[in-house]
């Protein structure tokens, strides 16, 4: 990997490499808390802390892991900075902790955080990692807060629970459907802008998820290639 | 029994994993594209949900009478890996031919958010062994009929693109139409309490 400068390292996720809206991972916790501006604000700083903490961990950590174990080892560390997270927002904040409900435990399995973990804190210093984990963090807490933004602007017409048009409200953005609605016009208000420029991933597929190359789908879809091209060479002749 | 099936039915219909609380939405939009990856996925998670329900339970009950419960999602995220590895070695050895219909999804499922949003949301409810496991049944059969319906709509209509405007070519018309099919499911809110 070439040298970045920190700066380079720090902003990288927040526009160029935006988890969700460019990379499109964590799409679960990015549709489920975004109903309203505070939920998505609780998961997204959430989900930074783990992120970071568990950057640096695993980064210090780097070369006493041995590879074969690595993904365990990461799930762990993570593991135990959820329920760090789960206890501070029991005690500090328990109204988001109820309303983010099983999505606070569900960090765990959010494939951001796995996925920098796997593609960059275990090969970069301690201090690129935090950064990392800074950007990368910001980059998913932004995404997060503007689809919640715009989902509780036009589903209650308020914002932070403030009322800005009252008796304003459409209910289909607040509902499961309108999380998919909003979510699919903000990926393609921004393939606009940029002219198809932006996304990297041009279509859902396994190859997205960070775990793509330890998982056996990899090579289960080079065997149906295979066997694909065998299909066609035996037709041909 | 009649709670039973209000349970299995809510959780299918009312409360669909992927439509209406948005778990497993990675694997969902990533292997709807073909139907029989769907139906291998589907089945692949309607079977480790019922075994890590089966296996969970039980340690939660153990974690309680240590007053440990806050180790609950650590010890569930490990017992859920390891219970994957081990059946994956299990239909290695034992059942080949099932391994070779729901294998090649088994890794994939460890970090499924559905699969540990079952067990945990079981606990949270407070359910009993029995309801657990039916609940966790429940949560895969709705997760494997919303993924088959979507790969049959992706399959039918959005194979080819012609008439979609261009910023919606590609992610942005999935997400719509994944949007269009939970806005159908919505008519069955209200159905169960």
């Amino acid at each position: 990997m070439e040298k970045k400068s920190k700066l380079a390292i720090l902003t990288n996720g927040i526009i160029k490499e935006n988890p969700v809206l460019v990379l499109l991972l964590g799409t679960c916790p990015f549709l489920a808390t975004s109903s309203s501006l505070i939920n998505a604000l609780g998961m997204g700083v959430s989900a930074t802390a783990v992120l970071v903490c568990s950057n640096i961990v695993i980064s210090l950590l780097r070369k006493v892991i041995p590879d074969k174990v690595r993904i365990p080892c990461y799930i762990v560390v993570i593991a135990g900075f959820v329920t760090l997270v789960q206890f501070v927002l029991q005690a500090y904040a328990p109204g988001i902790n109820k309303a983010l409900g099983v999505f606070i435990p569900l960090i765990v399995v959010n494939c951001i955080i796995l996925g920098r973990a796997e593609a960059f804190a275990n090969k970069n210093t301690v201090v690129d990692s935090a950064l990392d984990g800074i950007g990368m963090g910001l980059g998913f807490t932004l995404a997060l807060a503007c689809m919640g933004a715009i989902r509780e602007f036009f589903g209650t017409g308020c914002l932070l629970g403030i009322t800005i048009i009252p008796d304003f409200s459409i209910g289909f953005f607040n509902l499961p459907p309108g999380g998919f609605f909003v979510f699919g016009v903000l990926i393609a208000v921004m393939q606009a802008v940029t002219k198809g420029k932006a996304l990297k991933a041009k279509s859902f597929s396994c190859g997205l998820c960070p775990m793509y190359n330890s998982c056996n789908t990899a090579e289960a879809n080079a065997e149906v290639e295979a066997e694909k091209k065998a299909a066609e060479a035996a037709q041909a002749v | 029994m009649v709670n039973l099936i209000i349970i299995f039915m809510a959780i299918v219909l009312v409360n669909n994993f992927v439509l209406s609380q948005f778990l497993g939405i990675c694997s969902f939009l990533g292997v709807s594209n073909k139907m029989s990856s769907a139906v291998g996925m589907g089945g692949a998670v309607v079977f480790v949900m019922v075994i890590a329900e089966l296996v969970t339970w039980p340690v939660m009950q153990i974690l309680n009478k240590f007053d440990l419960a806050y180790l609950q999602t650590v010890v569930f995220i490990l017992v859920i890996a390891a219970l994957v590895q081990f059946v994956e070695m299990f239909m290695k050895r034992y059942l080949p031919s099932l391994q070779k219909a729901l294998g090649i999804y088994l890794p994939l499922i460890t970090t499924n958010c559905a699969i540990l949003g079952a067990t945990i949301n079981a606990i949270t409810f407070n359910y009993s062994f029995i309801e657990s496991v039916v609940y966790s049944f429940g949560a895969g059969v709705g997760y494997m009929i919303a993924m088959i319906l979507f790969a049959g709509i992706r399959e039918e209509k959005l194979n080819n693109e012609e008439g979609v405007p261009v910023p919606f070519k590609g992610v942005g018309i999935i997400l719509v139409a994944a949007s269009i099919m939970a806005l159908s499911f919505m008519g069955f809110t209200g159905m169960f309490q």
